[in-house]
């Protein structure tokens, strides 16, 4: 897609940085919000990692370790799985990457609600505080942290941790899950009302279309999350019963309402990094991505269906054949537009001339990762099947190839894709490519295994377990080690990026890279677009 | 020379795989009621349901392997066909509506094909058959309690406790759960505090204990022996130590079983407190 608009001499006017405090705390800027949301998202997943790097230590031998105290492994388990969802990955991916590259790819010189996007920031730092001090204060009794998982089920999150650490995690949901709910409708509101002139829907780079999706299912997700753990909240602490059949109420309804969240929560965090991969493939390849409109409207169906499939995270609650066959039959419609994506990314590198840079590795690699974690999630669909792996190693596997592998990778095929755009410097292409197969073996030894596992019979959420398993534990953890080495080959890349300065073109890919932001100086300046570019239609681009 | 050396390399290359093969099948074998080092798939099943089930789960994980080279391939042939050097000038087609239409509803029929024995096992699963002996599981944080309710021959109560000098280690209880082989037994299971999960991996399934909630399975067991497994729903400190184990014995066994554990736990008669379990 081409621009008219002249983008050169923008700088020396608008170029006025506010001062450091003003600039990164009160901060406007959807660039500097993103940047923000990176960092977060990178400290948030170092703890993240950290908690992790805890199961993995106390898995690798049967037997106590490291936990004197199961619960207190109950409360890693919970918090690496909540920070990694909530503070890790949907930072990263929506606002992180989103609020610097929707803006720029839809030719928009700011999102919509510049000082709403500031407090949808803080609402998530906030929120995170508030999740770090339940991991300070009693939940079960005798142990400190909440360990819950993080579905939080009642009664275990009532009657089960009389201690107030699972007030705190809920607080940290409801204000992360406020401050996610404003981002949501800024986005809404950038990318339904601030196309450049000429960007109909309909050409409208994918990256946006993902995150417009995206913004639409934390709309209508979040609400009825807040909902349910506000009543879990009353039930905690003011007599209601809700949860509790004693009074009335039922268990099960709270799983029912937090998988109407939960489900659509994982197409939140895995529709971005489709968008991401669709550009990255495609700059890559030189070609524009293949079935364009079907790549968009594959997304809004798997957003769409995502909504009707929760309960098949319940086939074992005691649901009757008539909604168990229901859920199986939708959970199963989503491999499709799903298998749709995998064979348009294919097809998009088919007859392409493909350079293999470090984030056309990560986005590659994702492609193969993901159709992994796709089809154990047929696997899992199926109800009768279900009841042996629900609960088991096998659902860890499956949902952190979709999420590990696939997410977590995008996120540093983004990193790698967009570095130069977003600082103007260029991450050593070496250490990318050594980043990307240290994880890319990593994850594979540390999370196949776990396929066996489950098939074994290994249950979740297990700190000490029968001795058979540890084989094949001690091969996970093995992988955790290598993955951890690849991190610190992304760190070392990154300072090494700043310190050697090596100044990033403009247009640092070549001409496969299409999109708005390309036009633009490496690092954009402060605000960009002043006079809006025009888009004119390419004949036969889409 | 070189190439016949390489081949005598490979071909010892393949047997020593297909001895590993082999002896790794042999450990699955050994693997009844409990899990094996390195065990790679189910636990050997015991019902004609679970049976049934794994043998649609081994079609299934073929078709994932298959749709996963299939894809790997696609990619790999990508990567050394279209590469930069391979194909310096990218072609411009972005659209072919016979392969799209192709790639939306293959996926389609081989869901389908998925479908209709998944719906047939699920229903097998959930029917409701006559029970021949009926057992009530209650979950306790962090243990087991079992109910043999007086109309079925019982009329006691007794709770299991993970039995630490037990082997396998975890996965004993002082107390084990008997059943009859070859008679549908049916469990109802609730809970008492938090939700708990009775998992029997023999069986091939798991079945949510729930407070205020009865939930219904069953199982035919058609093979003596021991089995175990798990609670399998997080509920609290000690999750990982409220093991299940189930006898299956022969009918005479169960009769005489049946006999001593009237006179075993027979401290639930006075209403109020169930039998001490040890």
């Amino acid at each position: 897609m081409a621009t008219a608009a002249a983008q050169a001499g923008h700088h020396a006017h608008d170029d006025h940085k506010p001062s450091f405090f003003a600039r990164w705390f009160l901060s406007t800027n959807h660039k500097d919000i993103g940047t923000l949301y990176l960092l977060f998202a990178f400290c948030a997943g170092i703890i993240g990692a950290f908690l992790s790097f805890g199961i993995r230590m106390e898995m690798e031998e049967p037997g106590l370790q490291y936990f004197s105290n199961p619960a207190t492994y109950n409360v890693f388990v919970t918090g690496h799985g909540l920070i990694m969802v909530f503070f890790m990955v949907m930072p990263a991916l929506i606002g992180g990457f989103g609020n610097w590259f929707v803006p720029l790819m839809i030719g928009a010189p700011d999102m919509a609600f510049p000082r709403m996007n500031n407090i949808s920031f803080w609402l998530t730092v906030a929120g995170f505080c508030s999740l770090l001090c339940s991991l300070f204060v009693e939940g079960a009794p005798g142990a400190s942290g909440a360990g819950t998982g993080w579905t939080v089920y009642p009664p275990l999150s009532t009657v089960g941790h009389p201690g107030p650490a699972v007030d705190f995690a809920i607080f940290a949901l409801h204000l992360s899950g406020a401050g996610s709910i404003l981002g949501a409708i800024n986005f809404i509101t950038t990318i339904l009302n601030m196309r450049a002139p000429g960007m109909t829907l309909h050409k409208m780079p994918l990256f946006a279309w993902a995150e417009l999706v995206t913004a639409f299912l934390l709309l209508l997700s979040l609400p009825v999350l807040a909902g349910a753990i506000t009543m879990l909240l009353t039930d905690r602490n003011f007599g209601t019963t809700f949860f509790d059949p004693a009074g009335g109420g039922d268990p099960i309804l709270y799983q029912h309402l937090f998988w109407f969240f939960g489900h659509p929560e994982v197409y939140i965090m895995i529709l971005p990094a489709f968008g991401i991969v669709s550009h990255i493939i495609a700059t890559f390849s030189r070609k524009p991505v293949f079935g364009y409109l079907a790549m968009a409207y594959a997304m809004v169906a798997i957003g769409v269906v995502g909504f009707v499939v929760w309960a098949h995270h319940m086939y074992t609650v005691g649901l009757s054949l008539q909604t168990q066959s229901y859920f199986v039959f939708a959970t199963m419609v989503i491999a499709v537009p799903t298998g749709v994506k995998i064979f348009s990314w294919i097809a998009t590198m088919w007859g392409g001339s493909i350079r293999f840079t470090a984030a056309m590795h990560w986005a590659v690699g994702f492609i193969f990762l993901f159709t992994v974690g796709g089809v154990t999630g047929v696997v899992l669909a199926n109800s009768a099947v279900d009841k042996y792996l629900h609960d088991t190693y096998y659902v860890v596997a499956h949902f952190h190839y979709v999420l590990s592998l696939g997410a977590v990778f995008i996120i540093f095929a983004g990193v790698y894709y967009w570095f130069p755009k977003m600082t103007g410097y260029v991450i050593p292409e070496w250490a990318g490519k050594l980043h990307f197969w240290l994880a890319f073996i990593g994850a594979n030894v540390l999370f196949f295994p776990m396929h066996f596992l489950g098939l074994a019979g290994m249950p979740r959420r297990y700190a000490d377990y029968p001795d058979a398993f540890a084989p094949w534990h001690r091969v996970a953890t093995w992988g955790g080690h290598i993955f951890a080495l690849g991190m610190i080959v992304f760190v070392i890349g990154v300072i090494l990026a700043f310190r050697s300065k090596v100044r990033a073109a403009d247009n640092p890919w070549g001409e496969g890279a299409t999109t708005l932001e390309w036009t633009l100086s490496s690092p954009p300046p402060f605000h960009q677009f002043e006079t809006l570019p025009r888009i004119v239609d390419e004949p036969g681009y889409h | 020379m070189r190439t016949a050396q390489t081949q005598h390399r490979s071909s010892w290359g393949f047997a020593a795989l297909g001895a590993f093969l082999v002896s790794s099948s042999s450990a699955l074998a050994a693997g009844i009621g409990q899990p094996e080092p390195w065990q790679m798939d189910r636990q050997v099943p015991v019902t004609e349901n679970a049976r049934d089930i794994l043998s649609f789960e081994v079609g299934l994980h073929w078709l994932s392997v298959a749709i996963s080279v299939f894809v790997l391939g696609l990619i790999i042939y990508c990567i050394y066909r279209f590469s930069e050097k391979a194909n310096p000038t990218p072609s411009k087609t972005t659209h072919n509506t016979l392969i799209e239409v192709a790639w939306t509803i293959v996926p389609v029929l081989i869901l389908v094909a998925v479908a209709i024995p998944s719906f047939r096992l699920l229903r097998t699963q959930l029917s409701d058959p006559k029970a021949d002996v009926l057992v009530k599981v209650i979950g306790h944080a962090w243990y087991w309690s079992y109910e043999y309710p007086a109309d079925q021959g019982g009329g006691f109560a007794f709770d299991a406790n993970l039995d630490e000098d037990k082997q396998p280690r975890l996965l004993g209880t002082d107390n084990d759960m008997v059943v009859p082989v070859n008679k549908i037994v049916k469990i109802q299971v609730t809970a008492a505090d938090v939700l708990h999960s009775w998992a029997m991996p023999s069986f091939g399934f798991k079945i949510d204990a729930v407070p205020g909630r009865l939930n219904q399975f069953w199982f035919k067991a058609d093979r003596e022996g021991t089995y175990h497994g798990q609670c399998s729903e997080l509920c609290g400190q000690r999750h990982a130590y409220m093991p299940i184990t189930v006898r299956v014995v022969s009918d005479e066994a169960y009769a005489q079983w049946l006999t001593e554990a009237k006179t075993k736990y027979a401290r639930i008669d006075d209403g109020s407190k169930f039998a001490e379990a040890r």
